[in-house]
């Protein structure tokens, strides 16, 4: 105990310094979030290479936190849905009725080329098509797999802080 | 009545209603803190209830009124508790129902009732949250109610005013060992009960481990943030007895606004102090596994029978 | 003749009528007619014991004489304020159980039975000596043995059920009676001759704990519960539910009629031992009921913690008077007694409850019902608020009693001795913890049965039961909202019978709005706490409208994990408390099997020869005279 904590003391803070917003303009439905989005991640196809983007996302580098955005469990709790990954044939109805199960006002995020354009599995047989063909879709973020920086920024836009 | 009392029964559940978000946000931003992040302040709890009472209300399929009236009560509870216990001044609003086992009773009857909510919505999760939630309520309302009975015996009546006011009257009585063992299973029973490390994760994403969160799955908007507000007023309450309890100094004993106002003052300063040791506990202990949850609670419920004994046989 | 005992009569010429309507042939009474004939006399008898005991318990008191009516006793009456919460109990379990009988009750034995029973049931607490006691108790035992086996054809469990209730219940009248009898032949069959002989210390000892074994027996207490699950799951459900709401009850009274009042206190260890019988089946039955999963078993189980919770209240009473503190005494009995009274209103709510579902959809097993609550809303309430009432939750009938039990046990002055330092914390204790598993187990009863989603074909095409069945949940229902919100209503005449058994000062409890207790600081005022949450939830619930009254409420399907329903059998409760074999495998199992031992050894003695006999006999004479010899 007296070990963890010597170890808090010396580590101290490793968040990373606020970059500052990001320079263009906030969605829309941002407003109705009062700065605080409750974030439930759907995975609806991905190799992972995004979700240890997303991990890092939330962890204590880049704390997503701070900006006002917050993973949650249950899609009742939720604010905006981050998907990554083509939506394959199995996924394209628990995305559907994930998305049903959030309450209004609400957003989508598809973070990952994958979910903006199939990627590399584009055409897959397995593949139902992109979050777009699924679910209306608020903000795309691109990148194989997207910085976490990318992903800070989008969700930055939705909380607008 | 009293003046006092009228003061105190509008004050307490005012300032609890409008604190409990802040207690929430700083346990939030102390646990950031030493985790190495930022967090997202004290006020982010504000900010998301007043985001999820704008929103959508949603009524789940096969859920009936038990399911919306459950945050209701769980509010209502815990707001009778509030107007009515020793907080900011020691001679409650409605004195004969400032009895500790009146207000033990309802703090059960909130949780109860969001259990009920749970179960109501059929759903997997919800009756996995209900079961693990009775299963401990079971075990922490006896500690609860023997710790506190410790405390009685002493004094002499089960009236939460008159045990605080014996307290102020002879502070030595704090150090009694009957009193300490009472203290050590309140706490326990208290994390117990608000649902924090290590007997449940207010911060778990997985539903498979959860004990409060999964009753709360279905409920979203409007209805979440009642739950989310209830709950937190639930940790001011619990934590702010507990202190009143054991160190009710700076408590109003007149209806003087000097007297008042730091009785307010007092009472914050103590709750958010416990908070702040809740949270800084919470990173150093880990989860205990479901199964060895009613064993700690069953050791809480022996050191409370054992401070009872003590106070009969060390008076 | 006064109110008390012309209506107690009333009742008795009510009971018996009713019972010759249900015993009639088709002939002469059609079926249609003799269930509403037989439920309803029942429901009047006990209509005119309730009356009779509420004017008991306001002071009215008689008793009467009547040589001829038995052989060698006669028959001595006697009510008393202390009879009065029990006729009462009684009364109220049968006013309910009769209506709620109209509607479920297919078997002429059973309509013949259940009014006889109730009345013999109301005559045990007016019984004035030894002879009219025990004849009324056996008739209990005898009546409620017929109404278990009523069943009979439906499983061969009935048949094991009928086996160790009528043994226990045999065993406990066998106990009783010896007790008695050996009181009785020092001074005299009636209980004021009983009440002013002085007999040895040693004799009255072996008479309590002789009459104790059968009074726990019968009041369902760890150890002698064995029968009560087992009898209360097979017999019908208005028997049931007067078993459990009414019966049990008796047990109680005897052991504060015989330990009390006609011993006159006696010693600690007596009370210590009521002390530790009700302590071991408050927290045992409720562990058991949290775990159950068949409901009836579940509520036999609860019914055995409630009645541990009246001998907790009983033995404390008992302690403290004899520990001399006639306040504390008062207190804690009457505690006991309105948990008599709550008891007998909410399980009896809960039975009936329990049989109208039984009646709608053929199980009583949690894992099959669920969703109930659409197709039985009337039943779901029922069951809801006799939970609620059962939990010592606000607003709740054992909220009180509890809440009094646990003042007489917080006022022990420190100090006052090891024995009531011990003994003192470990029944809190207790109370708490049989609290707080009542909500565990009455919650999870509600919850998983009534509420969530159907878990079978039966559940989920349920209808609710007819108006005559619902009456009956009404009128329990209403006798637990009484005794809820207007405890005070009856608490000063409980005060007063409490005082009278101990021998306290009066004005035990006092107060309309705000109970008081008499000689310790304690003022509360259950009426208060109700009336503050509705008018906080009031406000809840106003606020929450005006604040929404915009919006609409989208119906979604719940969320399911975005794959699909949930599994549907989702009682995932299990408190992990004893395997399944409990106080029967562990107590009743080896005590048999060494009775059984016992009895193989005695067949090397038994040949069947009959010159053995004649030496056994020839030398017992030889030693018993040697015996005497040596002796005198």
């Amino acid at each position: 105990m007296l070990g963890l904590l010597r170890k808090i003391f010396r580590t101290g803070r490793v968040a990373e310094r606020d970059p500052g917003r990001p320079g263009y303009g906030l969605l829309a439905v941002a407003s109705e979030f009062s700065g605080s989005v409750q974030v439930r991640h759907v995975n609806a196809g991905s190799c992972n290479g995004c979700e240890v983007e997303v991990g890092s996302a939330f962890g204590p580098v880049y704390d997503a936190e701070r900006y006002g955005a917050r993973l949650v469990a249950s899609p009742r709790h939720a604010d905006a849905l981050l998907v990554t990954g083509p939506v394959t044939r199995n996924m394209a109805e628990p995305l559907r009725r994930t998305y049903d199960a959030v309450p209004g006002p609400k957003a989508v995020l598809a973070v990952g080329d994958c979910a903006r354009n199939c990627g590399a599995f584009a055409g897959a047989y397995g593949v139902a098509g992109a979050v777009r063909d699924v679910v209306p879709v608020d903000l795309e973020i691109e990148g194989c797999p997207p910085r976490p920086e990318a992903i800070v920024e989008g969700l930055r836009r939705l909380t607008g802080r | 009545m009293n003046v006092l009392g009228i003061i105190a029964g509008v004050v307490q559940p005012v300032l609890l209603l409008a604190g409990a978000p802040l207690l929430i946000g700083v346990l939030g931003s102390v646990r950031a803190r030493l985790e190495g992040r930022i967090g997202a302040g004290v006020t982010a709890p504000y900010r998301e209830l007043r985001k999820l009472f704008a929103k959508e209300q949603i009524d789940p399929g096969g859920t009936s009124e038990v399911f919306r009236l459950a945050p209701l009560l769980l509010l209502a509870t815990t707001v009778v508790v509030a107007v009515v216990a020793p907080f900011v001044a020691s001679r409650p609003a409605i004195g004969p129902a400032a009895d500790l086992f009146a207000v033990v009773a309802l703090l059960v009857l909130g949780a109860v009732a969001l259990v009920l909510g749970g179960l109501d919505t059929g759903t997997a999760y919800g009756a996995l949250g209900a079961g693990r939630r009775l299963t401990i309520l079971a075990l922490a309302e006896p500690t609860l109610l023997v710790a506190i009975l410790a405390l009685a015996t002493r004094a002499g009546s089960t009236n939460l005013a008159t045990i605080v006011t014996a307290t102020l009257d002879e502070p030595l009585r704090v150090v009694s060992p009957g009193s300490l063992l009472a203290a050590a299973a309140l706490v326990v029973a208290i994390i117990a009960e608000t649902g924090r490390r290590p007997v449940d994760d207010p911060a778990s994403l997985a539903e498979a481990t959860m004990v409060h969160g999964a009753a709360e799955l279905e409920y979203a908007g409007p209805d979440l943030a009642i739950v989310r507000l209830a709950s937190g007023m639930r940790l001011a309450v619990m934590l702010g007895l507990l202190a009143n309890l054991f160190v009710p100094w700076g408590i109003a004993t007149s209806a003087a606004p000097v007297a008042v106002l730091v009785g307010v003052v007092a009472l914050v300063v103590k709750i958010l102090v416990l908070g702040v040791l809740v949270a800084v506990a919470e990173v150093f202990v880990a989860r205990l596994r479901l199964v060895r949850v009613p064993e700690l609670l069953a050791g809480s419920f022996v050191l409370a029978l054992l401070a009872v004994s003590a106070s009969f046989f060390l008076a | 003749m006064n109110v008390a005992a012309t209506f107690l009569a009333a009742a008795a010429v009510l009971g018996v009528l009713a019972a010759l309507a249900g015993a009639l042939p088709d002939y002469v009474l059609k079926p249609n007619l003799r269930a509403p004939a037989a439920g309803f006399g029942t429901a009047l008898t006990g209509a005119a014991g309730v009356v009779a005991g509420i004017a008991a318990m306001t002071g009215d008191a008689y008793t009467a004489d009547v040589p001829g009516l038995l052989p060698l006793s006669g028959v001595t009456i006697s009510i008393d304020a202390l009879s009065g919460p029990f006729l009462t109990a009684v009364g109220v379990a049968a006013v309910a159980a009769g209506v709620y009988a109209v509607g479920d009750a297919r078997s002429r034995v059973a309509q013949a039975m259940t009014p006889l029973f109730v009345v013999a049931m109301l005559l045990v607490p007016a019984a004035g000596g030894v002879g009219t006691f025990l004849v009324c108790w056996e008739l209990v035992a005898a009546t409620s043995l017929v109404l278990v086996l009523v069943e009979h054809r439906r499983s061969p469990e009935v048949a094991v059920a009928g086996r160790w209730y009528a043994a226990l219940s045999q065993l406990g009248f066998l106990t009783v009676l010896s007790g008695l009898l050996m009181l009785a032949g020092q001074a005299g069959d009636s209980f004021a001759a009983l009440r002013d002989a002085s007999p040895s210390p040693a004799a009255r000892g072996v008479v309590f704990v002789l009459t104790l074994v059968g009074f726990a027996a019968a009041a369902g207490v760890a150890p002698l519960h064995i029968w009560l699950p087992r009898a209360n799951t097979e017999a019908p459900s208005a028997a049931a539910a007067l078993m459990s709401a009414a019966m049990v009850t008796l047990g109680g009274y005897g052991i504060v009629r015989v330990g009390l009042d006609l011993l006159g206190g006696g010693t600690r260890w007596w009370w210590l031992g009521v002390l530790a019988l009700g302590v071991l089946s408050a927290v045992a039955g409720l562990l058991r009921a949290a775990a159950s999963t068949d409901l009836k078993r579940l509520l036999a189980r609860a019914t055995i913690g409630g009645s541990g919770l009246v001998l907790v209240g009983i033995g404390a009473a008992g302690l403290f008077a004899a520990a001399g503190d006639r306040v504390l005494a008062g207190v804690a009995l009457t505690a006991a007694l309105l948990q008599v009274l709550g008891h007998a209103a909410y399980t009896a709510l809960l039975f009936l409850a329990t049989g109208s579902v039984v009646r709608a959809t053929g199980t009583r097993d949690l894992e099959t019902l669920g969703g109930l609550r659409r197709k039985m809303p009337v039943t779901t309430a029922a069951f809801g608020l006799g939970a609620l009432a059962a939990s010592a939750l606000p607003p709740g009938t054992a909220f009180i009693s509890v809440w009094l039990l646990v003042q007489a046990l917080v006022h022990v002055p420190p100090g006052t001795g090891t024995t009531v330092g011990v003994a003192v914390p470990v029944a809190l204790a207790a109370v708490a913890l049989s609290v707080g598993l009542a909500v565990a187990a009455l919650g999870r009863a509600f919850g998983i049965g009534f509420l969530a989603r159907p878990r079978s074909a039966a559940a989920e095409q349920a209808s609710e039961s007819p108006p005559v069945v619902l009456a009956g949940l009404g009128l329990a229902g209403l006798a637990s909202l009484v005794l809820a919100l207007g405890p005070t209503l009856v608490l000063p005449a409980l005060g007063e019978a409490s005082a009278l058994a101990v021998g306290g000062g009066d004005h035990t409890v006092s107060g309309i709005i705000t109970v008081q207790l008499g000689g310790i600081a304690g003022t509360f005022s259950p009426l208060i706490v109700t009336i503050a949450l509705a008018v906080a939830l009031a406000l809840a619930i106003g606020g929450a409208r005006l604040l929404f009254r915009n919006r609409t409420r989208r119906a979604v399907s719940t969320w399911d994990g975005g794959a699909g329903p949930p599994p549907r059998r989702a009682t995932t409760f299990a408190v992990p408390v004893y395997g399944d074999g409990g106080t029967e495998g562990r107590v009743w199992r080896p005590a048999l099997a060494a009775l059984n031992a016992w009895g193989r050894a005695g067949r090397l003695l038994a040949t069947g020869s009959v010159h053995r006999y004649v030496g056994y006999g020839f030398y017992a004479v030889c030693g018993l005279l040697v015996v005497l010899a040596v002796t005198r």
